[in-house]
């Protein structure tokens, strides 16, 4: 990983403790961007979601009111693609690009959610279980490898089927099921972390089990959460979609898997309707690529030993 | 293997991207099993590596057994009610209804029972179908082995194939070509890529004639012999092609990867050096070393293929368990719902187990 900047002594010198730490973590910021930069597929990634979350951020003011309603739907159902519909209409005469936008939020939503729920109790468990050895960290980890063995997908689906229909339970049943990667990575970390003399040291000061988790290894094992997060994500847009179109997602909400599931209840397949299946599929999977290509980019800037798969 | 993942991925020789992230869409984590095996020498350190493995497979499939039952015993509402789709029924009715299905009994004998019949193979009766769950477990099983061993071969080969050229030839275009394509169908949903694959090849786009049947396993033109044989074959294509292309990548990275770690050993400038030619020194001298942590990969992607195969199978209306799976989802059936979720768990429970246990045989250097 990189040098603990904690470590670094002070060059310059600060004003006061709080100037100083946020001096040192915008040269962080700096640095990574810088490196950042030089990843081009990273950089491509980045500019796609960039796009994409504003175009489903603005969403509402693009598409009007209506986009959504299928009472008030402006176009006849299942039309062929027009100046006015680039997309055709789905069977009630809404506009599909519309709603592929209005899809584009929920998508990013869930995704975004159910990555941050999975890496969130990954890290709990991995720097608990790294930091408290014996018997807690035994039980931890047996639960853990437990669930690595869990098909993930059949486990989120089984969640999503009992548990009432809505985007919670979506987020819910992937985060709780993709968790223990993270947990195994992050534990790793902390026991090569807390190996550290300047651990010993906190310790020898009366720095407590709080102290020493949320101040020392906790920062030192941010970068590698972050990485994961960003792959965890593109994991997590693609169950979302699967749970969708297998009819398990929030049926009043407009996903890109519900699309997907409409299209195909609407026969859309049997008549052939390439351009009613085609575009959600390939947002789906533009937005797992672009994460994925970001995921690999920050991977190999914060864990150089990865080398450059520029 | 977690071990052989990472170390393909972050081998300092290696200028190869890291194995993906865990792919949902096929159903499972890649990196599933457990620590990479140390085991002591001899045979009877063999034998107690064998004997704690079992039993860690033995205590994972107890543990899906406890999670089947009572995960599914979450259902909000009154599972008879669920059974009779909301029809009017007597009191008398519903009480033998739970009678039936042993829903008066408290709820840790529901458990005993469960587990003592379930080990039989006695997963009860589906409320939809009305009849046993294994039976037609064991009826859809066949087509299921059939479209996910077909195409568990094709992205193995096709894996391993791609995967060996390309990191000979790193940094080259075909290298950097292959790998931006496998990463780019590993993010397609693999029941997209059937919905677009049948309406182009089965239904037709334009002036594209249907070149392939829309879904099943057979036309049931009362086909025999070869010409039967050659029906599945012409069903099975389509629902193979999209399996393989969602799955090849997961093979060709790790394969690229561990390839890319071999290539700095000395044994390959020997082999150079004494002549040989280049392609003989990739498929004779580095390829079988590097396969070994492909090989464990393996086991992991054919546990993996079964539970992806749900949705391809749904997409292609094929009678094997995935199709099987979603129709039960959407009653909800518990009794096949609860015996799926447990075969597609052990399955991949049992497929770790194997890798596990065949490693050290392949691989002499982790018993020492």
């Amino acid at each position: 990983m990189t040098t603990p900047d904690a470590m670094t002594p002070p060059d310059a010198t600060p004003t006061s403790p709080r100037a100083f730490v946020w001096a040192r973590r915008r040269r962080a910021v700096a640095r990574f961007w810088r490196q950042y930069r030089t990843h081009r597929a990273g950089l491509a990634g980045l500019a796609v979601l960039v796009v994409i979350a504003l175009l489903a951020l603005a969403a509402p003011w693009i598409t009007g009111p209506d986009a959504r309603s299928v009472t008030r739907a402006p176009g006849a159902p299942m039309e062929d693609p027009s100046a006015e519909f680039p997309l055709g209409t789905d069977q009630f005469g809404r506009s599909l690009l519309y709603l592929l936008l209005w899809g584009a939020r929920v998508s990013l939503a869930v995704g975004l959610l159910a990555a941050f729920l999975s890496v969130a109790i990954g890290t709990l468990v991995g720097v608990t279980a790294g930091h408290f050895r014996g018997w807690y960290a035994t039980v931890v980890m047996r639960i853990t490898d437990w669930f690595l063995v869990m098909p993930t997908l059949v486990l989120a689906i089984a969640l999503a089927t009992v548990l009432e229909r809505s985007i919670g339970t979506t987020i819910l049943a992937i985060g709780v099921t993709t968790w223990p990667t993270t947990a195994r990575l992050v534990r790793a970390q902390t026991l090569a972390v807390e190996s550290r003399p300047y651990i010993e040291r906190a310790t020898a000061l009366g720095g407590g089990h709080g102290h020493i988790m949320t101040r020392h290894v906790l920062p030192n094992v941010m970068p590698l959460v972050l990485a994961q997060t960003t792959l965890v994500i593109s994991g997590a847009i693609l169950t979302e979609a699967t749970l969708a179109f297998l009819g398990l997602g929030d049926p009043t909400v407009v996903s890109w898997g519900g699309l997907l599931q409409d299209a195909r209840e609407a026969g859309a397949v049997s008549s052939g309707n390439w351009w009613y299946l085609a575009p959600p599929g390939l947002a789906i999977a533009v937005v797992a690529l672009a994460f994925t290509l970001c995921g690999r980019a920050v991977e190999s800037v914060l864990n150089p030993r990865l080398g450059a798969s520029r | 293997m977690t071990v052989e993942l990472t170390k393909s991925g972050g081998g300092p020789g290696s200028l190869g991207p890291p194995p993906p992230p865990p792919p949902s869409s096929s159903g499972g984590s890649g990196h599933q099993a457990s620590q990479a095996p140390r085991i002591p020498h001899g045979y009877h350190g063999y034998l107690r590596y064998v004997a704690g493995k079992l039993a860690g497979a033995a205590i994972s499939l107890l543990a899906v057994l406890v999670t089947s039952f009572f995960l599914f015993r979450m259902i909000p509402g009154d599972p008879v009610k669920q059974m009779t789709g909301g029809r009017q029924m007597s009191t008398e009715q519903i009480e033998s209804l739970r009678r039936q299905f042993g829903l008066d009994q408290p709820l840790w004998q529901q458990f005993t029972d469960y587990c003592a019949s379930a080990l039989t193979g006695d997963f009860g009766t589906s409320f939809q179908f009305r009849a046993p769950v294994i039976d037609k477990i064991t009826e859809a099983l066949p087509a299921t082995l059939l479209l996910t061993g077909t195409a568990f071969v094709l992205y193995t080969l096709i894996g391993i194939w791609i995967g060996s050229r390309a990191a000979w030839r790193r940094g080259r275009f075909g290298d950097r070509f292959h790998t931006a394509f496998a990463l780019t169908l590993y993010s397609v949903p693999s029941f997209w890529l059937g919905l677009l694959l049948i309406v182009t090849l089965s239904v037709g786009v334009g002036p594209l004639p249907g070149l392939f049947p829309t879904g099943g396993m057979e036309s049931g033109g009362g086909e025999s012999g070869f010409a039967y044989v050659l029906d599945v074959a012409h069903h099975l294509t389509l629902p193979v092609i999209t399996l393989v292309a969602v799955e090849y990548a997961r093979t060709l990275l790790v394969m690229r990867s561990s390839l890319l770690d071999e290539m700095g050993g000395d044994y390959l400038t020997t082999a150079r050096a004494k002549g040989l030619r280049d392609d003989l020194v990739r498929r004779r001298h580095a390829v079988p070393n590097a396969l070994l942590p492909t090989v464990t990969l393996l086991f992991v992607n054919l546990g993996n293929t079964v539970a992806g195969a749900i949705l391809v199978e749904t997409v292609f209306s094929w009678p094997g368990l995935g199709g099987l799976f979603y129709q039960a989802l959407s009653v909800p059936d518990l009794p096949l719902v609860q015996a799926l979720f447990v075969l597609f768990a052990a399955s991949v429970i049992l497929m770790n187990t194997l890798a596990d246990l065949v490693y050290p045989l392949l691989d002499p250097r982790v018993s020492r």
